[in-house]
């Protein structure tokens, strides 16, 4: 069974930060939205293959609106940006989920730790937790002051929450924060991959009971890296080539004077689907079925790859 | 014909205005030279005749097709502007419409016509394209359209839908109001509408899922409406638009391909030689000769298109077929040369629009071109092709070929 998939409304859109504009979205419908529980995100589905996650940092007992925070992407490109220029309140847009990788657990005591625009699934955790009567304390951590957003929010919880922009304060003391944590202490991070890595080194062999983290990695960046060569082999042709990193098979293949048919080069219209006779793919197109995938017989060579060192291809 | 330019309005270079009627029947019967005209004069034109904005660049038709935020199709991608005028029909739920809507009934539809299926077509339809060209080539001379082109799609597609076989005939008829619905109402419109009720109403019960056979693309669609992804009346939507886009579009692509290879010997030698470039030769021709000549879109706001602002709320036309002739993309455009790489063309259009159903397009030209190719060392026209008008569709009522059987292959 597919998950929920639903139009829903932009009832506001604020400014709440430098970089970061807060969304309100309600049903299209008018409908109750599906539940979700604190650290749950959604896919807001933008059209073009866009598909862009972001937390839900609103109130899980309000199913009228689901409030989200999104950051302008430094490239500039993608879905941050049409977020961020282009809509506005009334417009619709299509959503997936709710689904949640990052549950809130049972716990006497919390550690929070947020860098930017990661403050957003922490904040319902927060209000959670802090309701429960828990022992809690978050370390937040930004660029600048004017960039970390929801400090109005926080501001209710008072010393409990400590607001550390980077340049007035430089880089967050983890350590220092952690001496804190007890033996039943969770620790909930969310962040930029560095903090992440800086977290789990500070957290230790305890790493793994302790701490629970979400990773933000835009699904534009793995479809990007086309690192790793392999080898190609043509049987119809009796060639064998080398794809470098930075090429795909369809360029190395016309390369070699092979005709073939292409149209989108990006994996979304079917026309380059090429037999795969030996070899497994790495599959980055938008077509294929995941039975079709798991399959591997077929391919789109102007995105898929490799997943070991050699493919045979009934060209 | 005459032409002037005027200032639009604010800053920016002024727009050339020419007064051709591209719906008309002389523009429509001998198009090449008005586009080229169209494309000329530079990359966004007033067309005066419908106080409308046009393209005919590769360029500029390939950027508003991609960006389907500022260049909308929900407004319809005919004359008619859907937010002042009443639709002759209920719109398409994919052809018609923006995301967030478009986006589920497309993810539905990529589904029905996935890889896997329609691979699973290319037996049958091989062997229909055998059975019906070697009685062709049998025959020594036949009409290309008539004979082949108007005869295979209706003879494989209604079947891999699954629809019934009572009332197929009005299927062409169908296309005919469908993409002469997309231009202004001159006589062909009215033509094409002649009959329109009782047609509309045999497509709507073949639509249903009661008339249509287990194992077809048809009860394919309809299963996901047990999934709750998509409604059962977008279900009954999404089987007509299979039906109307389906079936007239590679009626017209096959004809053309064939009347192309007739016209260039030198090609058709090359595809006898190797068959394995049947379907470049195919996709060369849907760029030569593009089937569906044009589209439109509506401005949603404010745009720069080609240097030239375009308030909202606007009509472009889009030509594909002329963007597929652009010199400025492809080396010697009006030559039809098999082993060219078409990558870019238009003929599907592109974006999040581009044909759902290309595969299929491919594999039925595919079949027929290939069946060909191994029986026939020559084409050669024996009368001029007869140009079939419609309101959006390029394409021949009968183009008369003699072709030379071929010493027997093994293969
Ligand atoms: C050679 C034959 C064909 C040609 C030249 C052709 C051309 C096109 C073009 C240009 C579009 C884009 C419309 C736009 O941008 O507004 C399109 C869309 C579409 N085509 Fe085709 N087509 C062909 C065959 C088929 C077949 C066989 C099917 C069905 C199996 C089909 C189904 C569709 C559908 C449903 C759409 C709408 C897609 C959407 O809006 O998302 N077409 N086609
Ligand atoms: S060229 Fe479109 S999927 Fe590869």
């Amino acid at each position: 069974m597919r998950e929920p998939e639903f139009v829903t409304v932009v009832r506001e859109k604020t400014v709440v930060s430098d970089g970061v504009v807060g969304l309100v979205l309600g049903h299209a419908e008018g409908t109750p939205l599906p539940s979700w529980r604190p650290g749950a995100h959604i896919d807001l589905v933008l059209g073009d293959g866009l598909v862009r996650q972001y937390s839900l940092c609103g109130d899980p007992a309000d199913p009228s609106a689901y409030r989200l925070g999104v950051l302008r992407e430094p490239d500039g490109r993608g879905g941050s940006s049409y977020v961020h220029d282009s809509l506005s309140t009334g417009d619709r847009i299509l959503v997936r989920g709710p689904r949640n990788h990052f549950e809130l657990e049972d716990a006497p005591s919390y550690l929070f730790v947020a860098g930017g625009i990661g403050i957003t699934p922490l904040l319902p955790m927060i209000a959670e937790v802090d309701a429960g009567g828990a022992r809690w304390r978050l370390l937040y951590g930004g660029r600048t002051r004017r960039s970390m957003a929801f400090l109005d929010v926080l501001d209710r919880y008072g010393d409990r929450v400590l607001v550390r922009p980077q340049d007035g304060h430089g880089l967050l003391d983890l350590r220092g924060f952690l001496e804190e944590a007890t033996r039943d202490t969770l620790v909930y991070g969310c962040g930029p991959e560095p903090l992440l890595t800086a977290l789990e080194d500070a957290c230790g062999a305890r790493a793994r009971e302790m701490l629970r983290v979400e990773r933000f990695t835009p699904r534009e960046a793995i479809h990007d890296d086309r690192d790793g060569m392999f080898e190609v082999v043509l049987a119809q042709s009796g060639l064998t080539l080398t794809v470098g990193p930075g090429q795909t098979v369809l360029e190395c293949v016309e390369a070699a004077g092979i005709p073939v048919l292409s149209s989108c080069q990006e994996g979304t219209c079917g026309t380059c689907e090429t037999d795969v006779l030996e070899g497994t793919p790495d599959h980055r197109d938008s077509l294929l079925t995941e039975d079709e995938r798991a399959d591997g017989t077929t391919m789109m060579i102007c995105v898929s790859r490799c997943l070991g060192e050699r493919l045979v291809l009934d060209l | 014909m005459t032409s002037g330019t005027t200032t639009s309005s604010g800053p920016g270079p002024s727009v050339p205005v020419l007064d051709d009627d591209p719906f008309s029947r002389s523009f429509l019967a001998d198009p090449y030279p008005r586009h080229e005209r169209m494309r000329e004069a530079g990359p966004v034109i007033r067309l005066s005749h419908y106080g409308i904005w046009a393209s005919a660049r590769h360029e500029q038709v390939f950027a508003a097709l991609t960006d389907w935020r500022a260049f909308s199709s929900a407004s319809g991608v005919g004359l008619a502007d859907f937010r002042k005028e009443k639709p002759w029909r209920v719109p398409s739920l994919l052809l018609e419409a923006d995301p967030p809507d478009h986006t589920r009934v497309r993810e539905v539809m990529t589904e029905v016509l996935s890889s896997r299926r329609v691979r699973g077509l290319r037996e049958e339809f091989a062997a229909a394209a055998e059975a019906l060209v070697g009685d062709l080539v049998e025959r020594g001379t036949f009409d290309a359209v008539r004979d082949l082109a108007e005869v295979f799609p209706l003879r494989v597609f209604p079947d891999a839908l699954g629809l019934p076989e009572q009332g197929r005939e009005n299927l062409m008829p169908y296309g005919g109001m469908a993409f002469n619905g997309f231009g202004p109402r001159n006589d062909l419109f009215h033509e094409a509408m002649a009959d329109a009720a009782r047609i509309q109403e045999w497509i709507n019960e073949a639509c249903r899922r009661e008339n249509l056979a287990a194992g077809g693309l048809g009860q394919d669609i309809w299963a996901f409406a047990d999934t709750g992804r998509i409604t059962p009346e977008q279900a009954a939507m999404l089987v007509r638009s299979l039906l109307s886009a389906g079936i007239d579009t590679t009626v017209y692509a096959i004809g053309n391909a064939l009347a192309a290879l007739a016209a260039h010997p030198g090609q058709w030698a090359r595809v006898h030689e190797n068959p394995a470039l049947a379907k470049l030769a195919f996709e060369e021709a849907i760029r030569f000769e593009s089937p569906v000549q044009t589209f439109f879109r509506t401005t949603t706001r404010t745009v720069d298109l080609g240097g030239v602002r375009i308030g909202p709320g606007e009509k472009i036309l889009l030509f594909l077929g002329a963007a597929n002739r652009d010199p400025r993309k492809w080396i010697n455009p009006h030559t039809l040369d098999v082993t060219r790489r078409t990558a870019g063309h238009v003929g599907f259009g592109t974006g999040i629009h581009g044909c759902v159903g290309q595969q299929v397009a491919r594999l039925e030209g595919d079949v027929v071109l290939t069946a060909l190719a191994r029986r026939a060392a020559t084409l050669t026209p024996t009368a001029a092709p007869e140009p079939r008008p419609n309101n959006t569709l390029r394409g021949f009522s009968s183009a008369p070929i003699r072709v030379e059987k071929a010493a027997v292959r093994s293969r």
